[in-house]
């Protein structure tokens, strides 16, 4: 029997950036291929040639022993290949009905909506899903939003299933019923390739690995010949995982007290609805939940961009909720990969003038009305060496600069002004290893001279390493604290799908 | 008094409607026109002249469609095949349309023709106080009854208008789904144009039988604020031109009447009505009614990384 799929020197380039340099693999029919590789090392583009968005520059794809060549999305869809993309290709408005109805060939343009609403009901009852066909999509949870992209491969009837970090915005839980309902696709005879850069799952589920650095296919191996300290090396060619070191300087006094903070979306729904959080001197407190479950309003309301429509901030003892004192006392960092350079920085402009960009108090870089640019330039260079930013020659723009470049200098920019409270959200989400770990470092480092840290991120592995604290968050309330050193993955999963602890216990 | 009125509302409402639907064609697919203004004198240009030239009413709306259609593929050209600023493209539309109509029109000036007639729809026509006003009109007044139904039709119960909205909200899925973003964009700025021809074209063969410079007078402006007022529905595009129709008709009653006020003042009320439209809709738009086309105004570039 031929292979599905034949991957062969795949080459795709953009403007000045190099994704894909020469990737091949192969994936066997009924097998689950796992493609592992740092952020940036060319998974999602690669998937995106697949699936027929990006045409590459060299290379072919040999599809159940036919050479094919994509020119649209349509072509990848008649041969059968069908993508679950990290960011969803739903349309937020419309219905489930309507989203599911779009993704269906062969549905004549007069259709008659009760049998093909009986039609999607019927896989949906298969796989024993919750989902009404009529509610619009943006009601839904981010976890019910996948399962609606994968009923559309489902339907559609692909031989070759694509799903991009499906497990990102999953609670254990979930993801459990995932493999569960990609195990019985497998034995359909389907194919499934799986990109995900969490060990532990791609150990569970795997049958080969294909794993891609910089770029590159660096090998694939088959289940039985490979574990995870092998992964890891192979796929951040060095031996050692880093160890984090936690502070463990924490004082017992609040330096913030959150009491039943409410905060509405556009939408006119709660965000963060009845949250209490208290943060102590010297302390990172972790923030664990699926995504969507309140963590950025939460970071919003902190750092000012949001303001609450009930509840108190508390900073010792003095109430700075929707106070100009709060600018001053919290730092705040708004990150999300799709909208780093939207929020962080202002990307035309040099690092130099973006580092001085929270400066509007105090006239270090000004000389009467006019900026001080040797103060200015001296700044930056200073920072740059401080905190090893690679920002090319002065002057750079720093739309220009890698993601963990840009990421440090917002850090370098939040952290100039001593703040007592730092607020990270997901700091490391887009990162390659080392500039993580620098992250890492400058926050640890920052507890050493008294400052507290509330971690959002979405991987518990890094909020166990780095936590003195986890608080868990489902559909904006807290849920309870856990103590990083004494529990499970599994407790902090039921957490995160709002199991209380005391029925955990 | 009250049947005159709604007669006379319904008569200064359809070439508004027209072009309303045109524009809620073209934002469905997420490219904003500002270019129904030029595009209507255009249509009310070749209307007049096609049916002054042939003899023929049929021949005159069906050249302000395919003038309009040509007229608007310009627009489709700059913002859908080469991605440029919608905004600057629907304006130097208007400006365009403006001037050509100026300039070839000028032939037409004094020109007459005999317009659309009145035909009474039997039976309905008889209905009390509504029934002369809607059903006693000309055939194009119909026909705006009809597109209405028809493209909430198409947009709500089949699948070529789902793709449209669905390229509208976010053309990245409809992509991801086989379907052409820009076929869907290039048909919906096309048609789209073409109704609001049709518009222009009732003002110079329905309203007024003549050519006259300039004599859309602001109404694509209206279309383009109404679309919002309207949160892109056609039915509700309906309520708002004919709103709109019945201010235009009172200020004229109130003229004829010979009030005190100045005609100057009567004349502003239709523009200072749509100015309140804008601000009622914006607001309910921000209080979260949002109907917006989530891709509205925004290129599509499947190769784009954002």
């Amino acid at each position: 029997m031929t292979d599905i799929l034949q991957i062969n020197n795949i080459r795709k380039t953009f403007p000045g950036v190099v994704a894909l340099d020469d990737v091949s693999f192969t994936v066997g029919r009924g097998e689950i291929h796992t493609l592992l590789g740092e952020n940036g090392a060319g998974k999602s583009t690669l998937m995106n040639v697949l699936t027929g968005l990006y045409h590459p520059d060299c290379g072919n794809i040999t599809i159940a022993g036919e050479a094919v060549h994509f020119t649209s999305p349509r072509d990848s869809i008649r041969c059968g290949i069908g993508m679950v993309h990290q960011h969803f290709m739903l349309v937020p408005a419309h219905s489930v009905f309507e989203n599911i109805l779009l993704a269906l060939e062969k549905v004549p343009n007069f259709f008659n909506r009760k049998v093909y609403k009986e039609k999607i009901n019927q896989i949906i009852a298969e796989f024993d899903l919750d989902l009404d066909l009529d509610t619009p999509v943006w009601k839904l949870s981010i976890g019910a939003q996948q399962w609606i992209e994968l009923i559309k491969l489902l339907l559609r009837d692909c031989q070759l299933l694509i799903l991009d970090e499906p497990t990102a915005v999953l609670t254990p839980q979930e993801t459990e019923r995932l493999f569960s309902v990609l195990n019985r696709l497998k034995g359909q005879g389907k194919s499934i390739i799986f990109i995900s850069h969490k060990m532990r799952e791609v150990m569970e589920i795997s049958d080969s690995v294909t794993i891609l650095k910089k770029g590159r296919s660096v090998t694939t191996l088959e289940r039985g010949n490979f574990d995870e300290a092998k992964l890891a090396a192979l796929m951040i060619g060095n031996d050692k995982i880093p160890e984090w070191e936690k502070s463990g300087q924490v004082e017992d006094v609040d330096v913030l007290d959150i009491q039943s903070l409410s905060v509405q979306n556009d939408r006119g729904l709660a965000d963060l609805d009845d949250f209490n959080l208290q943060l102590k001197k010297g302390e990172i407190l972790g923030i664990a939940g699926v995504a969507g479950n309140g963590q950025k309003a939460l970071a919003e309301v902190l750092t000012g961009l949001k303001k609450a429509t009930h509840g108190k901030i508390m900073a010792g003892g003095e109430d700075i909720t929707n106070s100009d004192a709060k600018d001053s006392y919290i730092a705040g960092i708004s990150h999300v990969p799709e909208d780093r350079k939207a929020i962080g920085i202002a990307p035309d402009m040099s690092v130099a003038d973006n580092l001085i960009m929270k400066n509007f108090k105090g006239n270090a870089f000004t000389n009467w009305i006019f900026q001080n640019k040797a103060a200015i330039h001296q700044n930056g260079a200073a920072k740059v060496k401080q905190f090893d930013i690679k920002a090319g020659p002065a002057g750079t723009p720093v739309r220009y600069l890698s993601g963990g470049n840009i990421q440090k200098v917002i850090i370098a920019r939040e952290l100039s002004e001593q703040p007592n409270v730092l607020v990270a959200l997901y700091p490391t989400r887009g990162l390659d290893i080392g500039s993580a770990e620098y992250v890492h470092q400058v926050i640890v480092d920052g507890t050493k001279r008294g400052m507290s840290t509330i971690l959002i991120a979405e991987d518990l592995d890094e909020l166990l390493k780095l936590s003195d604290r986890i608080a868990v968050m489902f559909r904006g309330k807290l849920i309870g604290y856990v103590d990083p050193t004494n529990t499970t993955r599994e407790t902090i999963g039921l957490m995160m799908s709002g199991v209380t602890p005391e029925v955990v216990a | 008094m009250f049947e005159i009125l709604l007669d006379a509302t319904v008569k200064a409402g359809t070439p508004i409607l027209f072009a309303t639907l045109g524009a809620i064609i073209n934002e469905r697919a997420g490219i904003i026109n500002l270019g129904i203004e030029g595009l209507m004198l255009v249509g009310a240009l070749a209307g007049f002249a096609g049916t002054y030239l042939s003899g023929s009413l049929l021949v005159g709306v069906v050249l302000a469609f395919c003038a309009t259609f040509i007229a608007g593929s310009i627009h489709a050209l700059i913002t859908v095949q080469l991605r440029g600023n919608q905004i600057v493209s629907g304006l130097a539309l208007t400006m365009f349309g403006v001037g050509i109509t100026a300039l070839f029109g000028k032939g037409m000036v004094g020109k007459t023709i005999v317009g659309f007639e009145r035909v009474a729809i039997p039976g309905l026509s008889k209905i009390p106080i509504i029934g002369k006003a809607f059903f006693n009109q000309d055939l194009l007044v119909y026909f705006s009854f009809l597109l209405v139904f028809l493209i909430w039709f198409f947009f709500y119960r089949t699948r070529w208008g789902l793709a449209m909205r669905s390229v509208g909200q976010n053309p990245a899925a409809a992509d991801t789904c086989g379907f052409s973003v820009s076929k869907y964009r290039f048909l919906a700025v096309t048609v789209g144009s073409g109704f609001v021809g049709i518009g222009g074209a009732y003002l110079s063969l329905a309203s007024t039988p003549m050519w006259i410079e300039n004599m859309t007078a602001g109404r694509g402006w209206i279309a383009v604020a109404l679309v919002i007022f309207a949160s892109w529905s056609s039915p509700r595009a309906m309520f708002g031109a004919y709103l709109f129709g019945g201010i235009t008709a009172m200020q004229l009653r109130f003229q004829a009447m010979g009030t005190n006020v100045s005609a100057h003042v009567l004349q502003m009320l239709p523009y200072i009505f749509t100015i309140i439209v804008l601000v009622i809709s914006t607001v309910r738009l921000q209080k979260g009614g949002n109907q917006q086309p989530e891709g509205l105004g925004l290129p599509y570039d499947r190769e784009d990384r954002k």
